[in-house]
C-alpha cells in the first residue's frame, strides 16, 4: 500500500496538421501515419516506498503536471506504466465541483460523493472538515458569497478529510492566509508521520527540502535527476541560474560530498578551506570560536568586476549565513585573463553543533543569476561542534546571559523571559 | 461492462445527489421554489389540451373524442422531449464538464448517468401531470397504458446509446454538437408528432417510416389515443436499432474514453 512505481513513463500528444487529418485517421480503413506526436514527457523511472515523500521539482513546461496527472491516473499513459498501491488523493486544483450557489455544507456533500463517499461516511466527516475550515457560520451561506480565502479553506478541507494511502499535491500548498498555510501544511506532514506517500509539485525550495525525502528533477520532458532531495535542489537550483547554457556537473568532493557545479566558466574556484584559530585547515570547529573562510580562485578572461559570495547552509539545507565581497564593500574589479586570488573571509562561528556546508559563488553582480561565472553548492563541509559552552538546541548562538529575579509582586513578569526550547 | 455498472453503483451516491442539486440549482433563488418545476410542464399541457381541442378544435381524422388530439400531440411531443433531451443533453456532457474530468478521478459513466436520470425525472414530472389530466378528463386508456413501460424503454436505451456515442464523438470532432440541433429540428418534423402518419402521401410516408422513431412515438399514441397496447412485431426494429446504439457506444467509451481527456 502506498508505493509508486513509475516504470519507462512517457506521454505524447497527438498534434494533426488540420482539422480534417484526424477525420481521415479515424474514418479511413487504411492505415495512415497521419499526426505527429508531441512527447512532452518521456523515460521516466523511478519507485518510491510507501511512506516516502517526493518532490518534483523543474522549469515551467518541464512536464511535472503532466506526470501527476499520469500518475493519478487522469490521463493515460502513452509509453510504460505508472503503478501506484493504495487509494490516492490528488489536490491538482482546489474547489472542483463546487457549486457557487449552494451552502458551503451542500458543497462539502457534493465534494465527498465526487470522491466516492457515501452520506453515512459524509456525515461523520463533516463535524472535523467544519473544524479544519474554521468559517464558521458561513457553513450555510452560499458558497459564492465566500471570500476566495474562505473557498480555499474549505476546499481544502474537504480534499484532506481522509487519509489516503497516495497524496498528490500540485502548487496547492499555498491556501489561504500564512495561518492557513501553516496548518494546511501540518495536516499534510501528518498525514506523511501516519505513512502517506507524498508527491508534491512545488516552487517552493524550501517547502520541498522539508518535506520530501527524495526529489525528482524534469527538464523538457526528460527525467533529468532523482536522488536525494538536497541533491538534487541543488541541481535545480544551479540549473535556475543557467537555463540557457546547462554547464552542470557534478563532482565528488575528497569527502565524498557530491558537489554540483554550474556557470559559464569564466572564472573558476580553484580551492576552498576552513582555518581554524591557529591557522590550520580543520573541518571541524567550535562554537563560538573564530574561523577563516579560504576561497582561491582564478579569471580565465579578462572581467571587468567579480563578486564572490559564500552560504553556509545546516544539514536540512536551510540558509544559516550568506553574503558576498560586493555586500562587504570589497570590489574585486579589473582582472586580467589567468589572474589568481584569494579572498579571506574570518567568522565568529556562532553557530549550533552540527554539520554544515557552505556554497559558493563567482559572479558579476549580486545574484547569480545575471552572470554566472562559477556556482559551487557543497564546496565545503564543515561540523561544529559544542564543548565550550552549555548544550543549546538550534543552528544559532546567541550568547545568553540568563538571570533569575525572584522578588513577590512588583514587576516580576517582566523578567521572566528565558531561552524558549 | 461489468466493471463500469460496478464503479456506478459505488458512485449512486454522488449521480442521485448530483441529480437533486441540478433539479435544486434551476430553482435555488426563485421564490416558489420546485413550483416552477410542475408550472411549467403544466402550462404546456394546458396549451395543447384548451388551445387544440376548444379554441381550434382541431379533430384528429376517424376519432370522434374533442380531446383526440390534445392526447395525440401530448403523446407524441412528451416521448419526443424525453428522447431529444437525453440525446441533446449527453452529446455536451462531457465537454461542458471538461474541467471536471481533467482535475478529478472518478468514473466518467457518472456523467451521462446523470443526464439521463435528471431527463427521467423531469419526464416523470410532466407525464405524471398528464396522466392526471387523462384520468380527469376521462380519458384514461386502462391497463394498456401499462404497456407504455416497455416502449418507454426502448425511448430512453436508444437515446441514451445515441447520446453517449455522439457526447464521444463531440470531444474530437465539435461539429457534431452544432450539427444535433439541426438534426434534431428535422428529425422531429420527420416524426409524426405534429400529424398523423395517415395524412402522409404514400411516398413520404414510406420515408417516414423508415424512421424508428416512427413505431416508438406512435405505438404512445397508440396507447394514450386508442387504448390499444404496442404490436411486439413493430417494436423489434427499434429495438434493435437501440441495441446496435447502446453497442455502438460502449465501443467508443471504450476505445476513445483515454484519450478524451487530452481533447478536452
Amino acid at each position: 500500500m502506498g508505493h509508486v512505481k513509475v516504470q519507462n513513463l512517457g506521454k505524447a500528444y497527438k498534434q494533426y496538421p488540420n482539422r480534417w487529418s484526424r477525420l481521415a485517421e479515424w474514418v479511413l480503413p487504411w492505415p495512415s501515419t497521419q499526426h505527429p506526436v508531441r512527447w512532452v514527457l518521456q523515460d521516466v523511472n523511478f519507485e518510491i516506498r510507501a511512506g516516502e515523500s517526493l518532490g518534483i521539482v523543474g522549469l515551467n513546461g518541464a512536464g511535472k503536471s503532466t506526470l501527476l496527472k499520469l500518475i493519478s491516473g487522469l490521463t493515460q499513459a502513452t509509453t510504460g506504466s505508472a503503478e501506484v498501491g493504495g487509494n490516492v488523493a490528488a489536490l491538482l486544483e482546489l474547489g472542483m465541483g463546487f457549486h457557487p450557489g449552494f451552502t458551503g455544507r451542500q458543497n462539502v456533500v457534493m465534494a465527498s460523493q465526487l470522491r466516492g463517499l457515501g452520506l453515512d461516511a459524509i456525515a461523520q466527516l463533516m463535524p472535523a472538515i467544519e473544524a479544519f475550515a474554521e468559517i464558521g457560520d458561513y457553513m450555510d451561506q452560499p458558497f459564492r458569497t465566500y471570500s476566495s480565502g474562505m473557498q480555499m479553506r474549505l476546499a481544502f478541507s474537504v480534499a484532506t478529510a481522509v487519509r489516503p494511502d497516495v497524496l498528490i499535491v500540485d502548487e496547492a500548498l499555498s491556501v489561504g492566509d500564512s495561518y492557513f498555510q501553516h496548518k494546511s501544511f501540518a495536516r499534510i506532514r501528518q498525514f506523511r508521520e501516519r505513512g502517506t506517500t507524498l508527491l508534491v509539485v512545488s516552487h517552493d525550495r524550501y517547502a520541498i527540502q522539508t518535506i520530501c525525502d527524495r526529489a525528482l528533477l524534469l527538464h523538457g520532458g526528460r527525467q533529468a535527476h532523482f536522488g536525494p532531495a538536497q541533491e538534487v535542489l541543488d541541481i535545480y537550483h544551479a540549473m535556475l541560474g543557467d537555463v540557457d547554457k546547462a554547464l552542470i556537473r557534478q563532482e565528488r568532493s575528497e569527502t565524498g560530498h557530491l558537489q554540483v557545479i554550474s556557470g559559464n566558466g569564466e572564472a573558476q574556484i580553484l580551492g576552498v578551506e576552513l582555518l581554524d584559530e591557529a591557522g590550520q585547515p580543520t573541518a571541524a570547529v567550535e562554537t563560538g570560536s573564530y574561523a577563516v573562510l579560504l576561497v582561491r580562485a582564478r579569471a580565465r578572461q579578462a572581467l571587468a568586476q567579480l563578486v564572490v559570495g559564500f552560504l553556509i547552509k545546516d544539514r536540512l539545507g536551510q540558509a544559516v549565513y550568506g553574503v558576498n565581497t560586493l555586500r562587504l564593500g570589497e570590489t574585486i574589479s579589473g582582472l586580467a585573463p589567468g589572474e589568481e586570488f584569494s579572498v579571506r573571509v574570518a567568522l565568529q562561528m556562532n553557530l549550533g553543533k552540527g554539520s554544515y556546508s557552505v556554497s559558493l559563488a563567482l559572479t558579476a553582480e549580486d545574484s547569480h543569476l545575471a552572470d554566472n561565472y562559477e556556482w559551487r553548492d557543497h564546496a565545503l563541509v564543515f561540523h561544529v561542534l559544542n564543548t565550550r559552552h552549555p548544550d543549546f538546541v538550534g543552528s544559532t548562538f546567541l550568547e545568553p546571559e540568563m538571570e533569575v529575579s525572584r522578588q513577590l509582586g512588583g514587576c516580576d513578569r517582566f523578567q521572566g523571559a528565558g531561552v524558549a526550547a | 461492462m461489468n466493471s463500469l455498472l460496478r464503479s456506478l453503483w459505488h458512485y449512486r451516491g454522488f449521480v442521485l445527489g448530483s441529480v437533486k442539486r441540478e433539479f435544486q440549482a434551476r430553482y435555488v433563488d426563485s421564490l416558489l421554489g420546485a413550483g416552477w418545476a410542475v408550472l411549467n410542464p403544466l402550462a404546456m399541457i394546458v396549451v395543447y389540451t384548451v388551445i387544440f381541442s376548444q379554441l381550434m378544435q382541431s379533430r384528429l381524422p376517424g376519432v370522434a373524442n374533442v380531446f383526440g388530439y390534445s392526447i395525440f400531440l401530448c403523446a407524441g411531443v412528451l416521448t419526443w422531449g424525453l428522447f431529444s433531451e437525453i440525446v441533446s443533453r449527453s452529446a455536451q456532457v462531457f465537454i461542458e464538464h471538461g474541467d471536471l474530468i481533467k482535475k478529478l478521478n472518478f468514473p466518467r459513466i457518472c456523467l451521462p448517468a446523470i443526464v439521463l436520470a435528471g431527463a427521467l425525472l423531469n419526464f416523470s414530472i410532466i407525464f405524471g401531470l398528464f396522466s392526471v389530466f387523462l384520468v380527469l378528463s376521462g380519458n384514461f386508456p386502462g391497463w394498456s397504458y401499462f404497456s407504455l413501460v416497455p416502449v418507454l424503454l426502448l425511448v430512453i436505451a436508444m437515446a441514451a446509446g445515441l447520446g453517449l456515442a455522439l457526447g464521444v464523438l463531440n470531444v474530437f470532432f465539435r461539429d457534431v454538437g452544432q450539427a444535433l440541433g439541426v438534426v434534431l429540428q428535422f428529425w422531429f418534423w420527420f416524426t409524426p408528432i405534429v400529424y398523423p402518419l395517415s395524412v402522409l402521401p404514400d411516398w413520404a410516408r414510406k420515408w417516414v417510416l423508415m424512421n424508428p422513431m416512427t413505431a416508438l412515438v406512435g405505438a404512445c399514441q397508440d396507447v394514450l389515443v386508442a387504448g390499444r397496447a404496442p404490436d411486439a412485431a413493430a417494436l423489434a426494429t427499434p429495438a434493435l436499432i437501440a441495441l446496435v446504439l447502446c453497442l455502438l457506444a460502449l465501443w467508443l467509451v471504450r476505445r476513445r474514453a483515454g484519450e478524451m481527456v487530452d481533447e478536452l
